[in-house]
């Protein structure tokens, strides 16, 4: 598909991943090198954000009703903000000025003020009255969320962890199923019914262009259900403060068409193929003989454990360490060199390969299409 | 002076009466004195600048994290200070400033308003400064010593379980909940009774001023609201420390459970911060616009209904939790009709402006404020309040810029009006008017700056809660802007505390009245008397200093020799017995001590709970054991007919 994310292509060399650091001198430098910026930052780009994480973008019919309802409300709400605020600032530019020696008018303690009260009372009645109609805006908008037809819909288990996203495509009959992480490929028009489970504490899943958010909630499962309408990639990140990489934990939703997810969805279902090149060869030795296969599964292999990422096709995705990095050979060496580096209190501790078995685990991982 | 402890000199009015009725009101001398210190004043004057300084401290925490988000992948912060940095700025604004500045202020204010010698309960009041103190100390002192809380504010279950954050961070947050608690519920005790009992006579409940109303409701609001969170934050320590499965799923244990406790008491958090605002506004309003409020009944009834209805909405904040449906519409239909009380004050106001003469001084230009953000703030309310529009913004920018139009707009901006409305009741003099305007614009203008571009990077994705973004997402130039903003801040809170510094020591001396008020705090000298009033005012009206005074004028034939107040009752204010006020003692700040070793001690170890409390038990029973003087002075008054 010919959909590309800068963030994905970005020039690796570019990025800064250190940590830790408290390099005050660094900010103060930042803001002397913006200054002059400022300007040219301010105008035509300030508001510019990406449209693959965007809740004014909607790819999705529920995003959509909820779009429609967000104008509805933000017109509502302009043109109240503007008759209190002119109403105030008539009463303000009308009043005559006095000062502390200005004696208080103390009539209204004795009488009543009756275009006072109809004025109050009218703005009152004015306010319930829209407020009466955000309310049926808002149920209808729930009612269409909650309508859409789930039929012919295909079904994924989405387990939060901290901090990564694992996924299970479930199918009938259960040969069908399989695994991946970080990246869900979903086909445009078709209902995509999501069940969220958490393995430690809460997280929150949310894919704006597509739909609000849902939590992953530990010992519940939740669900969510979409519909891209159009194909692209959306990124979603954790929504809910999940400890110390909260941060880090994106992932891709990649809305493509039928025929496209069905291949997709049959190159998962596949195990991996075995290495034909030699280093390749050489880093599967590796990768089996080391404590990589006590966190990961690469189908057709004995590695079969699951704290970690499923490896069997981390080739075939565009990120590396839940939407931290783009996956190419240079982020991956650097990932499974040091990954506190990039994820400081990641799972996976760094690795005690040498310089070549690096360079081998690597060629390996990069044959898992 | 020597006179025997049993005979009782009657105030006479006199100067020299007068002298002894000071001497009787005064906090003793020395630091010994200090530490005993009950006078509301005293207490008042070192809460006000406790908070403000837990305020300041709160924003140097925003500015650093407003720093390490200036640009994308900025490493000038780390994740781990980063967490730190958004909990204990939240934790600080909420619990260490914006509830216990209002109850500060109004314990410093609410006797004078009343026409009262005290608050109820002042050494109760003492202690409770106290706790709090001793409370915010310590988990500022563990901050330093890198054990801040990291799990937000909120601190949601099962993160905060001992298995996803070992050590003693969030057990240092869920002690500091209990200090803070206690602190908070025993004023609101201390305000209640003083608003309910200590009311000059006549002045009945429909004659008390609105700021009196707002701190009555709050009050009220805080006693059911607090034990809510206490209950959270204790199962929370237990949970951690003796192995309870409240909020554990593992074990039986339920996360949502902590999440309904902690937004039952969460949510009402937000208007019994912003209620308190409202009673500034209308008391700055009054004075300068020189005419009563519009629709006084209406007002009350709004501050009521607005507490009531404050305990309905607490859902709004777990929409993207798995309830039901049509539970979460309620909540939506609930949080929307909360915006009719508070829309009902804000249109009485106007129509008290449009009527009004305005005297444009700098407490009316931080109210004028109120207008522009909160009005805002609410209108962003009433998006969140939609469960669908709620799910998109949810947890996103767009919450944080709307909270903090909410509770800057609502309650600090009045605040700053209120400090400058009352520093020459506070300290004798006025704050320069010169400094307060430019104080006023640099903050009104920084923080719009700083907080409106957060609403757009809201909807464009931005989560909450993040210590840094790729680039690529686009929000780095909103981001910059933000920086800009708070920079901008800072600066309008430093010309703040320079204005208040210089005015103090050297600012234009203030007459009793200066702003020309009608309530009662401005009938007393600037600064006030130890003993408040020379004479209790009897009161005949809303506004006793702008209505005429009929007769009878005064009290007569309360004690100066002893701290006598007159008790009135609760509707009427009719006078009901005078009742002898306790004098200075150590105790309270001792016990004080005592019960932080006990919060503290069972940080570490449950056992705690036993053995520290030896020393609470003493300190309390020393507190409260019969001194010989103040039995025979209560014998010798019962037997005087």
């Amino acid at each position: 598909m010919a959909i590309s994310l800068n963030y994905i292509s970005r020039d690796p060399a570019a990025s800064v991943f250190a940590s830790v650091s408290s390099d005050v001198g660094v900010g103060l430098r930042y803001l002397l090198y913006f200054a002059p910026a400022l300007p040219i930052l301010v105008l035509p780009h300030w508001a510019h954000a990406a449209s693959f994480q965007n809740a004014m973008q909607p790819a999705g019919i529920q995003a959509e009703k909820i779009l429609d309802l967000w104008w509805l409300t933000l017109g509502i709400c302009t043109v109240v903000f503007i008759a209190v605020l002119a109403a105030f600032l008539y009463a303000v530019w009308r009043a005559p000025r006095a000062n502390e020696q200005t004696g208080a008018d103390i009539s209204p303690l004795r009488s009543v003020e009756p275009l006072s009260k109809r004025a109050v009372l009218l703005a009152v009645a004015a306010s319930t009255v829209l407020l009466f109609v955000l309310l049926i805006a808002d149920v209808m908008t729930d009612r269409a969320l909650a309508q859409l037809p789930l039929g012919d819909g295909i079904h994924i288990e989405l387990t939060g962890h901290r901090w990564w996203w694992e996924a299970r495509y479930t199918a009938d009959p259960p040969s069908r199923m399989f695994n991946t992480a970080n990246e869900l490929h979903i086909p445009v028009g078709k209902p995509v019914v999501i069940s969220l489970k958490s393995s430690d504490v809460i997280h929150s899943f949310w894919v704006p262009n597509l739909h609000g958010k849902k939590d992953l909630i530990p010992g519940r499962t939740t669900t969510i259900t979409l519909r891209a309408d159009k194909p692209g990639i959306y990124r979603g990140q954790c929504a809910e403060f999940c400890g110390y990489q909260h941060a880090k934990m994106a992932l891709l939703v990649i809305a493509e068409p039928e025929a496209e997810y069905e291949a997709w969805a049959e190159q998962q279902r596949q195990s991996a193929a075995q290495p034909t090149t030699e280093p390749a060869i050489a880093g599967q030795q590796i990768f089996l003989g080391t404590t990589c296969i006590s966190c990961h599964t690469v189908q057709g292999t004995p590695a079969q454990a699951s704290l970690g990422p499923d490896l069997t096709h981390i080739a075939s995705r565009q990120t590396i360490a839940a939407g931290t990095l783009p996956n190419t050979r240079a982020h991956l060496t650097a990932w499974v060199k040091d990954p506190q580096k990039i994820k400081l209190m990641a799972n996976m501790p760094s690795s005690p390969l040498s310089g070549d078995e690096l360079q081998a685990v690597i060629a390996y991982l990069e044959t898992l299409k | 002076m020597n006179i025997p402890v049993t005979e009782r000199i009657v105030h006479d009015g006199t100067p020299d009466s007068t002298e002894l009725l000071a001497q009787t009101w005064s906090d003793p001398p020395g630091l010994i004195g200090w530490l005993s210190a009950v006078n509301h004043k005293a207490i008042g004057r070192r809460f006000i600048i406790t908070t403000l300084g837990f305020f300041g401290a709160g924003g140097v925490l925003a500015a650093l994290m407003r720093m390490q988000l200036m640009r994308p992948e900025n490493d000038l912060i780390g994740m781990d200070l980063y967490n730190q940095l958004f909990s204990l700025h939240g934790t600080t604004m909420m619990f260490l400033f914006a509830v216990p500045v209002m109850q500060a202020v109004a314990i410093y204010l609410l006797p004078l308003m009343l026409g009262a010698r005290s608050v109820a309960f002042p050494r109760m009041n003492a202690f409770a400064y106290w706790i709090f103190l001793f409370g915010g100390l310590m988990i500022y002192i563990a901050f330093l010593f890198n054990t801040g809380p990291d799990a937000g504010w909120f601190a949601y279950a099962p993160l905060t379980e001992s298995e996803y954050s070992p050590g003693k961070r969030i057990d240092f947050w869920a002690q500091m909940i209990t200090f803070t608690e206690v602190s908070a519920l025993l004023e609101a005790i201390v305000i209640i009774t003083t608003i309910f009992k200590l009311r000059a006579p006549g002045m009945r409940l429909n004659r008390m001023p609105l700021y009196v109303w707002a701190m009555l409701v709050t009050s009220f609001m805080i006693l059911f609201a607090m034990p809510s969170v206490m209950l959270a934050s204790t199962g929370l320590i237990t949970d951690r420390l003796v192995n309870t499965h409240f909020y554990r799923p593992g074990d039986g244990g339920d996360p949502v459970l902590w999440q309904h406790l902690f937004w039952f008491f969460g949510h009402p958090e937000v208007y019994l911060i912003f209620i308190p605002g409202l009673g500034f506004l209308s008391a700055i309003i009054e004075t300068f616009s020189r005419r009563p409020i519009f629709g006084y009944p209406a007002m009350v009834l709004a501050l009521i209904a607005t507490a009531f209805l404050g305990f309905g909405l607490w859902v709004h904040h777990m929409f993207a939790v798995n309830l039901p449906d049509l539970g979460k519409t309620f909540f939506t239909a609930a949080s929307l009709l909360i915006a009719i009380p508070t829309a009902t004050q804000i249109f009485c106001w106007i129509a008290t402006l449009w009527k009004g003469r305005l005297n444009l001084r700098t407490p009316l230009l931080f109210v004028l404020a109120f207008f522009f953000i909160l009005l805002m703030g609410g209108l962003t309310g009433l998006m969140l309040a939609s469960v669908s529009l709620d799910l998109q913004v949810h947890d996103t920018y767009f919450v944080v810029a709307h909270l903090h139009y909410v509770l800057i707009g609502g309650a600090v901006f009045p605040l700053f009006g209120a400090i400058y409305y009352w520093f020459p009741k506070f300290t004798g003099r006025l704050m320069d008017e010169r400094l307060g305007k430019w104080n006023f614009w640099l903050f009104f203008i920084g923080f719009n700056v700083a907080f409106f571009p957060m609403h757009i990077l809201g909807l464009y994705g931005m989560p909450r809660r993040i210590y840094t973004y790729p680039e690529d997402m686009g929000w780095s130039a909103m981001n910059f802007t933000s920086t800009l903003g708070a920079v901008t801040i800072a600066v309008s809170m430093l010309l703040f505390v320079f204005n208040a510094i210089r005015s103090y020591r050297s600012g234009a001396m203030a007459e009793n009245n200066p702003w020309s008020g009608g309530t009662l705090e401005w009938a007393t000298d600037s600064p006030p008397s130890p003993h408040n009033f020379d004479v209790v005012p009897v009161v005949h009206g809303r506004y006793p200093l702008w209505e005429e005074q009929a007769k009878p004028e005064h009290v007569t034939g309360l004690a100066a020799n002893h701290r006598e107040q007159l008790i009135t009752s609760v509707i009427d204010a009719s006078p009901d017995h005078r009742s002898s006020f306790p004098e200075p003692s150590i105790w309270p700040f001792l016990s004080a001590i005592a019960v932080s070793i006990l919060f503290i001690g069972s940080i570490y170890t449950p056992w705690a709970v036993v053995w520290a409390s030896i020393p609470v038990a003493i300190a309390l029973t020393a507190w409260f054991w019969p001194r010989k003087k103040e039995t025979q002075h209560d014998l010798a008054l019962e037997k005087s007919p």
